[in-house]
């Protein structure tokens, strides 16, 4: 074994501070093995943690979660980061973002705030809880305070019909950018996909929808497409291991924020190493960089350079082996287990679970 | 290539709300930060970035960096802030 390259520096770090979160919607992505308050790292690490992150070359830090706004020292997080350089974006729920909330939060420049659906009641049984209101004030309250909104909506099933209303709703919230997101299948998305996977007609519509809005439409409208249903899978990270990491509530370092689902894949701890190392030379950065990991039908392909062979995370999910091309993509030789789940019926949501 | 340039010479542009600049260490390199990205600049672009301050206008900016810089073409100019609004960095007036 040669000593591995080192890698570019990443722009970005996803500091999931906790999983718990006021929502229970059946589309998180985060993992079914919740980590609890007891096993969350402490103010000084995290705040240890950006620093290693920013002298890593990290420049952006999304406070993220479950819901950041549970963490009680979210402004000593956040002045932390903003003191270091970064740009920090705050990814809320809302719930509890008032504007005195807001006004210990100076260090934040740009918020993206989760939207479950255009009509309350729906948009309540989506979250699992009376999320709807709230919402409403918290988008108020962030507009109130002179920062971009970002107003991100993951796309279903259950809400896909309404993406029209959607972006109605975004533009009466004074949203700078909307990022209509279809569900990605991992975690508890992944145990409820019967529930969440939308018919190829539902999309068709919707494609429609999104394309006349984002030719008429003053905000700026992300869509990001459902890969289950496309010829060829998702540039997933734009390579592993390449622009971002994320540290979990309880230190551990991942190229991605499923990446955890991957069976010996030598996670590393922020407890037990410092950042730099970890991404540079720990197994699970090393394992899927650049090219070389890959196998037919990837290695040849010349899309490779475009999609970087899919999801590592889908491939083991779908096939038990990280290393398998992602099984999205038609060249796959288990293309067909998507096609199966596809040809499924629906099913109930079940909503995530509570952790405290 | 990309589409006709629709930015004028008289154009005023300034930084979005929500973008930050600021000088990156690690890559020894002036970038620009906005809600999803992050640019990394050479050192015209970051001097263009720098005037982007929504009083000046292309021709002014152009004008500006020719003190600075031999060969600044204002087209130069319109091109790279046609670009960065492009990227919903920078907004342009007039």
């Amino acid at each position: 074994m040669g000593e591995a390259p080192r890698a570019d520096a990443p722009f970005g770090l996803l500091a999931e501070l906790t999983h718990r979160c006021p929502l229970r919607c059946g589309y998180c992505s985060n993992p079914v093995d919740l980590v609890g308050r007891g096993d969350e790292l402490d103010t000084a690490r995290w705040r240890q943690v950006f620093d290693q992150a920013r002298a890593l070359g990290v420049l952006q830090v999304h406070l993220s979660g479950g819901e950041p706004l549970a963490r009680k020292d979210l402004p000593e997080l956040v002045d932390h980061a903003a003191g270091l350089g970064c740009y920090v974006n705050l990814v809320t729920s809302g719930l509890g973002l008032t504007p005195d909330r807001l006004a210990d939060l100076r260090g934040v420049d740009h918020v993206q705030l989760s939207v479950q659906d255009a009509h309350e009641a729906s948009a309540n049984r989506i979250a699992g809880v009376r999320a709807f209101e709230h919402k409403l004030r918290a988008a108020e309250a962030i507009r109130g305070a002179g920062l971009p909104l970002t107003v991100n909506v993951v796309l279903h099933r259950l809400n896909l019909d309404h993406v029209g209303d959607i972006v109605a709703l975004a533009e009466r919230m004074g949203a700078d950018r909307l990022e209509l997101a279809n569900t990605q299948y991992y975690g508890w998305a992944l145990r409820n996909r019967a529930a969440l996977l939308p018919t190829r007609e539902q999309l068709a519509r919707a494609g429609e929808v999104v394309a006349a809005a984002q030719a008429r439409s003053a905000m700026e409208i992300v869509y990001v497409i459902a890969d289950y249903h496309e010829a060829h899978p998702k540039p997933c990270m734009h390579g592993w291991g390449a622009r971002q990491l994320t540290v979990a509530p309880n230190g551990d370092v991942l190229p991605c924020p499923a990446a955890g689902v991957i069976d010996g894949l030598g996670v590393e701890n922020v407890r037990d190493r410092p950042l730099a190392d970890i991404w540079h030379t720990s197994p699970a950065f090393t394992a899927f960089r650049g090219f070389d990991w890959m196998r037919d039908p990837c290695r040849s392909c010349a899309r490779r350079e475009l999609d970087f062979g899919g999801c590592r995370c889908q491939a083991f999910q779908l096939t038990g082996d990280a290393a398998a091309t992602d099984p999205v993509c038609t060249l796959s030789p288990h293309h067909g287990l998507v096609e199966a789940i596809l040809a499924g019926g629906p099913a109930d949501v079940e909503h995530r679970a509570v952790v405290r | 290539m990309t589409g006709p340039r629709v930015t004028a010479l008289s154009a005023v542009p300034r930084l979005r709300r929500g973008v930050k600049t600021t000088y990156d260490e690690t890559r020894a390199s002036h970038v620009v930060l906005f809600p999803e990205g992050v640019l990394v600049l050479n050192e015209t672009a970051a001097a263009v970035v720098g005037l982007c301050d929504g009083l000046r206008s292309v021709e002014g900016i152009a004008l500006r960096l020719a003190e600075q810089f031999e060969g600044v073409e204002p087209d130069d100019v319109a091109e790279l802030v046609e670009r960065l609004v492009a990227r919903r960095v920078v907004d342009v007036d007039g």
